[in-house]
């Protein structure tokens, strides 16, 4: 039973030129893309059309298909819902009232939250394609050589490397309290709900006295092996120009299409 | 520690044909059969990977097989039973860090009988006599993770006996043992009347203690023979990523 299965590492293998590119491009790429896609205005419906089409060329040239991508984008959906509010909170003509509670919604804000859902999908995929496309520990390289401080970039370094350890040592802590966990014929099993909650608080306490543990028994064996606060790694091959090229290729697009909706 | 009142001659474990795949397809238990009469102290060696725990985590619901049966001093293992069937095999897990997760060791090994919902002098009574059984009796007020590793091993032990579980089934109880720690706690193993199956390493023990040894290897039962045997047949040992003990100087018991 792998916890990282659920939770970390979001790399999807496929052979592609997506995948072989350098993460030191696609990080960069990506994050401008979405910040062109975050530059639509509201109801610019052509505009989200017109950059959501490169988005669709690049899951297809990284063999990632619809189905996949939809699954993991719904992960990050729920989060929108924080915009709903939108719809009856933002002035202007009316477009249906809710019965009972007597709510007004406006066309101005059912469009304000189509536009943000629109946009928060587009990101939301972009953000997929780079994480599906890119082991994490080669975004991590990309986030540390555009300048992220080392010690951000090795917390989430160490989180992942460990994540699937504390996971599993949590899983074996359940499994174990499990085993113990049995039942009498005619006797009252549990205990009462009080004590239960009790039990699962000595066990996240104790999981966590365990991370410390284990946290200053690694950092003591990377010390020995001569660790100074910076991930290093084997090799760091040159970026190669062509996806430079492609890349801006892309990201240039996205703004072009921002900058002909203002000015249209 | 208490006695069972269950008939003797029905079979304290009897597994039939036990498949079952981890989550992700790999399979670690190809038809394993197993017949184990009740008070038998049964060896389970092979090498790492080969399915022992993962066998152990079977006999008492942890894992379910996708097909076979476990029975049980007779119950079958199904969802109905099986709370009942954890009150029967108890199970000591390799890490102690794992099992142990109470403030002190009375509360950790009072666990399970409180979860059986006996009254609670009852519980306190055979908290204490578990713990007199390991030689933790004066540890009652210890933190478990202050505790040296044979100390908590024997605890952990003292956890499941508190139950009163007939069988008890250990995943290697004395890897990392220092050698006078692993000699009380053979001692322990031996001075119990249960019904025991001991996935392990150390053959030594086995040979001391186990008069029946079990050989598993990519989740199959390669051999079941008397210990004496299976510990003598050096081709096979090696064979399963095991050494005969003349190899590293244990003289057989």
């Amino acid at each position: 039973m792998s916890v990282a299965s659920v939770l970390g590492d979001r790399y999807a293998e496929r052979d592609s030129a997506v995948h072989r590119a350098d993460a030191r491009v696609k990080l960069p790429a990506a994050l401008l893309y979405i910040l062109a896609i975050a530059c639509v205005p509201e109801g610019a419906w052509t505009a989200l059309a017109l950059l959501a089409a490169p988005i669709a060329v690049v899951a297809a040239a990284a063999r990632l298909g619809p189905l996949f991508i939809l699954r993991r984008t719904f992960l990050a959906l729920p989060f929108v819902a924080v915009a709903v509010p939108l719809i009856f909170t933002r002035p202007g003509t009316v477009a249906f009232e809710v019965p009972v509670l007597g709510w007004h919604g406006t066309h101005e804000g059912l469009t304000a939250v189509a536009t943000i859902l629109a946009r928060s999908w587009l990101s939301v995929t972009v953000a997929v394609l780079l994480t599906a496309s890119t082991p994490i520990v080669e975004t991590l390289r990309a986030l540390r050589v555009l300048g992220t401080p080392r010690l951000l970039v090795g917390t989430v370094f160490f989180t992942y490397r460990y994540f699937d350890v504390i996971g599993s040592e949590a899983v074996r802590m359940i499994r174990a309290r499990d085993s113990r966990s049995a039942a009498l014929p005619g006797r009252h099993a549990g205990g009462r709900v009080w004590w239960r909650a009790t039990v699962v608080g000595h066990m996240v306490g104790s999981l966590f006295a365990r991370s410390l543990d284990r946290s200053e028994r690694v950092y003591a064996a990377m010390q020995a092996r001569g660790f100074t606060g910076e991930l290093r790694f084997l090799s760091t091959p040159a970026v190669r120009g062509v996806e430079v090229a492609v890349a801006a290729a892309f990201v240039l697009a996205g703004f072009a299409v921002v900058l002909g909706d203002r000015l249209a | 520690m208490t006695a069972s009142p269950i008939d003797p001659s029905v079979l304290a474990l009897d597994i039939e044909a036990l498949r079952y795949a981890y989550p992700d397809g790999t399979p670690g238990l190809r038809d394993v059969t197993l017949r184990v009469a009740q008070g038998e102290k049964v060896a389970l060696i092979g090498p790492n990977g080969a399915g022992k725990s993962t066998f152990l985590l079977n006999l008492n619901g942890i894992l379910r097989a996708q097909s076979g049966t476990v029975r049980v001093l007779g119950e079958a293992l199904t969802d109905a039973s099986v709370r009942s069937i954890r009150g029967r095999v108890g199970l000591q897990f390799s890490n102690p860090d794992d099992q142990l997760f109470s403030p002190t060791v009375l509360d950790d090994v009072a666990y399970g009988p409180l979860h059986m919902g006996l009254d609670r002098d009852e519980v306190l009574r055979r908290s204490r006599e578990a713990l007199a059984a390991v030689g933790m009796a004066d540890f009652e007020t210890r933190a478990p993770h202050r505790m040296s590793l044979g100390q908590k091993k024997r605890v952990a032990i003292a956890t499941v006996l508190s139950m009163g579980t007939p069988i008890i089934a250990l995943d290697e109880p004395t890897a990392s043992l220092d050698p006078m720690s692993r000699r009380e706690l053979i001692d322990l193993l031996r001075a119990l009347p249960h019904t025991i199956l001991v996935a392990t390493h150390d053959l030594a023990m086995v040979a001391d203690l186990l008069p029946r040894t079990v050989v598993l290897d990519g989740g199959e039962v390669i051999d079941d023979r008397p210990s004496e045997d299976v510990l003598n047949d050096a081709a096979l040992l090696y064979a399963h990523g095991l050494e005969p003990l003349s190899a590293h100087g244990h003289p057989h018991a």
